[in-house]
């Protein structure tokens, strides 16, 4: 589903932040990618949904070459992914909802059946009574929650996640992580970033996940210490 | 294609462009006020242009055809020689028409200089003889050969000394006009772009979003493109507007003679100021999207 092969990713200065990368991940299977701050996990990331280009080695997505894509073919990619960030990236013009649509929108696939699924998706996440609301207006969980929805109402076969419990506490994080871990059990493969230990214990208890580090530039498959 | 998506998304109000990027008043009102302005003046240089065209074709259709003999000599001299010139012009190719000015006329054309009641008998006022031309013409050179031989006080001026410049002047002045509206639209297509960078600029995080979603950079293109065409094609219709009533409200060329109670238009010529909203819609759908792909290529 995404592969990376011997991928390095250096600043424009020349400092390598990432190199010698090879990796797969399955299709259904859930990764947490941890490591310090500064370490280059949401380098890593979005290398994965194509936000930067690798500076050398080659990173497949659904058995395409990012590399060969041009700004269409990325955007297009992007449509199979969804995207959770920690700042959320809302527009802060448009209601949650229409947030929430917006990749329906963007794309000409604003159906009513569509927004069926939106109001069945705001249910989910727990949003529906802030469907008018604008972003600023949301608390940190509610707009992780929104950002959520958002990455999947496209219904993507892959969800990353930058860092989606960052402003959020503890129960809220919790909430996050169920959600999660309920798409990885629709079959969605999920990459969810993070450099909360605890949540990644947390998620060990509910789904089989495999745990990545990043430590001097590399990335490693963490030990039994998570 | 992507021509055609942009030209198609103007027409149809496009779900997918519509509220995906936020208003912003400032860069809208400036907009809207530039191309108004443009319009405005564009209105004049087009009116200008045009009753320039019209003077160069006017002197130069009436000047070319006509001619005058000027007789000057003693009294007693002028009827005789006036009749000889008379008699050679009616055996010279190409002259259509020929007549000597009455007392009278020639007191109406000295009227504005030397007022009413002047008495031409007590003047050494020359006779003049009008002639008017076939479309040939005639040729003005063995004329005065043989008025220099037959009537030693007439002088032919066939006005083309005179006529040559204004014909230029005119012809300058209605170039100037065209020079004008050109520079009016590179002005009007600096400021749209100035102004669409600035929205671009503001509204970079926006475009992220969009691209995070996947939307194309065509699609985010539209929104911007669709939306400041719109606000000039407004702003130059609102220029327009008002710059054809004041046009309109100009001293007609018939209640004064002159050049510049004849600025404006004349029949057809006043669709052409419509052309200008359409001119100032394709000139900022052109900047715009220039603007948005440079500015997204640089995000890129």
């Amino acid at each position: 589903m995404i592969e990376l092969e011997n991928v390095a990713y250096r600043y424009s200065s020349g400092d390598a932040l990432l190199s010698d990368i090879s990796l797969k991940l399955a299709p259904g299977s859930f990764h947490f990618l941890t490591g310090p701050s500064g370490a280059g996990k949401t380098t890593f990331i979005k290398l994965c949904y194509g936000a930067l280009r690798a500076t050398s080695g080659a990173v497949r997505v659904f058995d395409q070459d990012v590399k060969s894509l041009n700004r269409d073919g990325v955007a297009k990619l992007r449509r199979r992914i969804g995207v959770v960030h920690q700042d959320c990236q809302f527009l802060d013009h448009l209601s949650v909802a229409e947030n929430i649509a917006l990749p329906l929108t963007t794309t000409g696939r604003d159906t009513q059946e569509a927004r069926e699924d939106l109001t069945e998706l705001m249910g989910w996440v727990g949003l529906t009574d802030r469907a008018a609301a604008l972003p600023p207006e949301l608390s940190g969980g509610e707009r992780q929650r929104a950002a959520l929805a958002r990455g999947v109402i496209m219904s993507p076969d892959v969800i990353i996640a930058d860092e989606p419990t960052g402003n959020v506490d503890w129960e809220m994080s919790q909430r996050l992580l169920r959600l999660l871990v309920e798409l990885n059990k629709m079959g969605k493969t999920v990459l969810v970033a993070t450099h909360d230990l605890s949540l990644i214990r947390a998620a060990k208890t509910q789904v089989q996940a495999r745990v990545l580090r990043i430590a001097n530039h590399r990335v490693q498959l963490a030990g039994a210490d998570l | 294609m992507r021509l055609f998506a942009d030209l198609k998304a103007l027409i149809v109000r496009d779900r997918r462009t519509d509220g995906i990027v936020p208003s912003s008043g400032f860069t809208a009102h400036l907009v809207i006020l530039s191309a108004a302005a443009m319009a405005f003046l564009a209105v004049f240089a087009l009116a200008l242009s045009l009753a320039s065209g019209r003077l160069a074709v006017r002197w130069g259709d009436e000047l070319a055809q006509s001619a005058t003999i000027r007789i000057v000599a003693p009294v007693e001299q002028r009827a005789a020689q006036t009749e000889t010139t008379l008699r050679i012009l009616e055996t010279t190719t190409g002259v259509a028409f020929a007549r000597a000015l009455d007392s009278s006329e020639q007191q109406a054309l000295l009227e504005p200089w030397f007022g009413s009641g002047l008495d031409l008998e007590k003047l050494p006022v020359p006779q003049l003889i009008e002639i008017i031309q076939e479309d040939n013409g005639f040729d003005a050179a063995g004329l005065r050969l043989r008025l220099a031989a037959e009537v030693p006080g007439a002088t032919l001026d066939d006005h083309s000394q005179w006529r040559a410049p204004l014909v230029q002047s005119a012809n300058r002045l209605k170039a100037l006009g065209v020079v004008s509206v050109f520079l009016l639209a590179v002005t009007l297509a600096a400021m749209v772009t100035l102004a669409a960078n600035a929205s671009l600029a503001a509204n970079v995080q926006v475009i992220r979003v969009l691209r995070l979603v996947g939307a194309t950079d065509g699609l985010i293109a539209r929104a911007f493109v669709r939306r400041f065409t719109v606000r000039a094609f407004a702003g130059a219709a609102l220029g327009m507007v008002f710059g054809m009533i004041s046009v309109l409200l100009l001293p007609s060329a018939s209640e004064a003679s002159g050049f510049l109670t004849g600025l404006g238009f004349q029949g057809l010529e006043w669709a052409l100021p419509l052309l200008i909203p359409l001119f100032a819609a394709t000139v900022a759908f052109f900047a715009t999207g220039w603007s948005a792909r440079r500015v997204m290529g640089d995000l890129a």
